[in-house]
C-alpha cells in the first residue's frame, strides 16, 4: 500500500493489524462465515441435507414397524437420523476439507497467510456445527411430526451439556482427521465413504448401543457420537434409561475426556502435518 | 446457426465395432478408477466392509426386536432385499457417476466427446466395475446370511432359470435408469453429487426392498407399484426362497410369469425413457456448452 494513502490518524505508521488472540478469533470467524452465510445464500442445500437423511430414517422406521418394534425405537431412529447430519458434516466438510483445499489450490494460501491453521480448522468446525445443527433440528422436527414421536426430557441442562460435549469432541475428531486425511491424499475420499455405514452400525445410530457386547460398545465409544447419542436417548425418551449403555454422568465424564484428547491430538497432528508438508513440498501436489 | 437434431438412429445404435471398443475400454477404465487407488487387500476390505455394515444394521435392528428369530419369513425378505439392493446403488449410480467423475474430477468429458466412441455405451461400460464390485458384495452378504444368520437357501430348490433371467433384466433396467440420471447430470451444475444417492434412497423406501409395501401409508404404495425394482426384488426372492413370497400379501396374487411380464414391460418403458431423456439432455448440454463445464461445486 502506498504510504501516502495510509489513514491520517495512524500518523505515518502502517495500519494496525490484528495479531495474537485477536487474529486467531478473526480467522475463526472468517472461516466460519462462508459456512453459515453460504447456507443462507443457497437454500437448496438445506433441502438435500434434510431430505436425504429423512429417506433413510423413514426406511428404518418402516422396518421397525414391519417387525412390530415398540414405538420408542422409532424415536431412536429419528434421533439417530438427525445425528447422521453431524457425522456426514464431520466426514465430508471437516476431515476431507484440507484435502479438497489442496486440490483447489487454497491450502498453500492458508499456510502462507499469517494466521493459525488451528484457527482455520476451528472456524470450519464452528461454521459447520451451526449450519448442521439447523439441519439436524429440522430432521428431528420433521421426523417427530411425521412419525408422532413422544418425548419426555428428564433434564434439559444435562441434555444441553451432553450435546455440547459430544459436538466439541466430534468436531475435535474432525480436526484431527483433517490433517490425517491430508497426509493420505486421494485415499481421503474413499476413507470418508468407507466411514459411513460401519460407523452408523457401531455407534448405534438406529438402535441402542447396549445391544452390543460391552467391549464392542466400549470400543465404539471412541467415536463421540456413540456416547452422545446414548446419553441423549436416555435423557429424552421415557424408556431410554433402561436401554442406556452407561449412566449419563459417566458418559458425560467420558465425553469431556474425549474433548480434551481430540483437540490436543488435532493440534499436535496439525503441527506435524504442516512441517511435513512444507519439508516435502506436498502442499501444491495434486494426485488424481 | 444450424441446429443439430436431438435424436437420430446413428446416435442411438452404434455399429458393432464402435460398441465393442467403447464398452470394453470404458469397462477397463472404470475398473482402474475404482480399484487402483490402493492395494488389492485394502480395496477388498473397502468393497466388503461397507455393504456388510449396511446389512448388519438391519440384522442388529431385527435381532433386538425379535430376540434373534431369524427363522421368521420376514428376515430373509429383509435380508435378501437389502442384499440385492446393492446393485441399485452400484449399477445405477455407477453409470451416472461417470459423468461427474469425467467432467468435474478428471476434466476429461470433453475429450470423451471428441473421441471415436459411442457415449451412452461408454457410460454403460463405466458401470461395469461397480457391477462387479456390487456382485461380490451381494454374494458375500448372502453367504454370510446363509452361514451365520439362518437364511435358508436350498441350492437344489432354487429356481436358477428365474434367478438369472430376473437378475439380467434387473441389471439392464438399472443400467437404463443410470443412463437417465447420467443425462440429467449433464445438465445440472449443483447437487450432482447427491442425485444418485437421492434416487437410490427414494427407491429403497418405495420399492419394498427391506419391508413389505403394505407397511407404507396407503397413498405412497402406488409409487412402489410403478417401480420395476419392486417386481425385480420379488422375483429374485421367489427364485431363491420361494416360501418368502407367500408370507406377504403385497404381490402374492401375482404368478412368477405375471411378475416377469410386468418387469419386462416396465424395463422397456424405462429403456425408452432413458434413451429419450439421455439424448435430449445431451443435446441441450451440447447446445448450452455444458459438456466441458467445471463447476467446482
Amino acid at each position: 500500500m502506498n504510504p501516502e494513502k495510509w489513514p491520517a490518524d495512524n500518523m505515518g505508521f502502517p495500519p494496525d493489524k490484528n495479531t495474537g488472540l485477536r487474529l486467531f478469533l478473526q480467522t475463526v470467524i472468517a472461516r466460519a462465515y462462508p459456512r453459515i452465510i453460504g447456507q443462507q445464500r443457497e437454500k437448496s442445500w438445506v433441502f438435500f441435507d434434510i431430505f436425504l437423511p429423512l429417506l433413510a430414517v423413514s426406511a428404518y422406521v418402516f422396518v421397525y414397524r414391519a417387525i412390530g418394534a415398540p414405538e420408542e425405537y422409532v424415536g431412536f431412529v429419528v434421533m439417530g437420523g438427525a445425528m447422521t447430519a453431524f457425522w456426514m458434516n464431520v466426514l465430508w466438510s471437516m476431515s476431507s476439507q484440507l484435502y479438497w483445499e489442496k486440490e483447489m489450490g487454497n491450502l498453500s494460501l492458508y499456510i502462507m497467510a499469517p494466521n493459525s491453521m488451528m484457527a482455520i480448522l476451528l472456524g470450519m468446525a464452528l461454521g459447520g456445527l451451526v449450519a448442521t445443527t439447523l439441519r439436524a433440528l429440522a430432521i428431528t422436527v420433521l421426523g417427530s411430526w411425521l412419525f408422532e414421536i413422544p418425548y419426555a426430557v428428564a433434564s434439559f441442562g444435562q441434555l444441553f451439556l451432553v450435546f455440547m460435549l459430544a459436538m466439541i469432541a466430534l468436531y475435535g475428531m474432525g480436526m484431527l482427521f483433517a490433517s490425517l486425511f491430508l497426509l493420505l491424499s486421494r485415499e481421503a475420499w474413499h476413507l470418508s465413504n468407507l466411514a459411513q455405514e460401519p460407523v452408523y452400525l457401531f455407534s448405534g445410530f438406529y438402535f441402542p448401543i447396549k445391544s452390543f457386547n460391552f467391549w464392542v460398545a466400549a470400543t465404539a465409544s471412541i467415536i463421540p457420537l456413540t456416547l452422545g447419542l446414548d446419553a441423549m436417548r436416555q435423557l429424552v425418551f421415557p424408556s431410554g434409561a433402561a436401554l442406556g449403555f452407561l449412566s449419563v454422568p459417566v458418559e458425560i465424564g467420558i465425553l469431556a475426556a474425549l474433548c480434551v484428547i481430540f483437540l490436543t491430538a488435532a493440534k499436535l497432528l496439525l503441527e506435524h502435518m504442516e512441517k511435513l508438508a512444507i519439508r516435502e513440498g506436498r502442499l501444491t501436489e495434486s494426485r488424481r | 446457426m444450424q441446429k443439430t437434431s436431438i435424436l437420430n438412429i446413428q446416435s442411438l445404435i452404434p455399429d458393432r465395432q464402435t460398441f465393442t471398443r467403447s464398452f470394453r475400454i470404458a469397462a477397463w477404465l472404470g475398473w482402474q478408477i475404482e480399484s487402483n487407488w490402493t492395494d488389492p487387500f485394502l480395496f477388498a476390505v473397502y468393497s466388503i466392509a461397507k455393504p456388510l455394515a449396511g446389512a448388519a444394521i438391519l440384522v442388529v435392528m431385527y435381532s433386538i426386536i425379535t430376540n434373534g428369530a431369524f427363522e421368521s419369513p420376514i428376515f430373509p425378505y429383509i435380508y435378501l432385499g437389502n442384499a440385492f439392493y446393492m446393485y441399485v446403488g452400484g449399477v445405477m449410480t455407477g453409470i451416472s457417476w461417470a459423468v461427474i467423475d469425467d467432467r468435474e474430477h478428471y476434466k476429461t468429458l470433453k475429450y470423451m466427446y471428441v473421441a471415436p466412441i459411442h457415449m451412452p455405451t461408454y457410460l454403460l461400460g463405466r458401470g461395469v466395475a461397480r457391477f462387479i464390485v456390487s456382485s461380490i458384495s451381494v454374494l458375500i452378504t448372502i453367504l454370510f446370511g446363509v452361514a451365520f444368520l439362518h437364511v435358508k437357501i436350498d441350492l437344489a430348490a432354487v429356481n436358477w432359470g428365474l434367478f438369472f433371467v430376473s437378475l439380467l433384466i434387473g441389471v439392464l433396467m438399472l443400467a437404463m435408469m443410470g443412463l437417465m440420471l447420467a443425462g440429467i447430470t449433464l445438465l445440472i451444475a449443483q447437487h450432482v453429487w447427491f442425485i444418485g444417492d437421492i434416487t437410490a434412497g427414494a427407491l429403497y423406501l418405495f420399492s419394498g426392498a427391506i419391508f413389505p409395501l403394505d407397511v407404507l401409508p396407503r397413498f405412497l404404495r402406488p409409487v412402489g407399484f410403478f417401480m420395476p425394482i419392486t417386481y425385480w426384488l420379488e422375483l429374485l426372492r421367489r427364485s431363491l426362497v420361494g416360501s418368502v413370497a407367500q408370507a406377504f400379501p403385497t404381490l402374492s396374487g401375482f404368478s412368477n410369469a405375471q411378475l416377469m411380464g410386468i418387469l419386462l414391460a416396465l424395463t422397456t418403458v424405462f429403456a425408452v425413457l432413458a434413451a429419450v431423456i439421455f439424448f435430449w439432455c445431451e443435446h441441450r448440454a451440447r447446445e448450452r456448452g455444458m459438456i466441458d463445464m467445471v463447476t467446482n461445486y
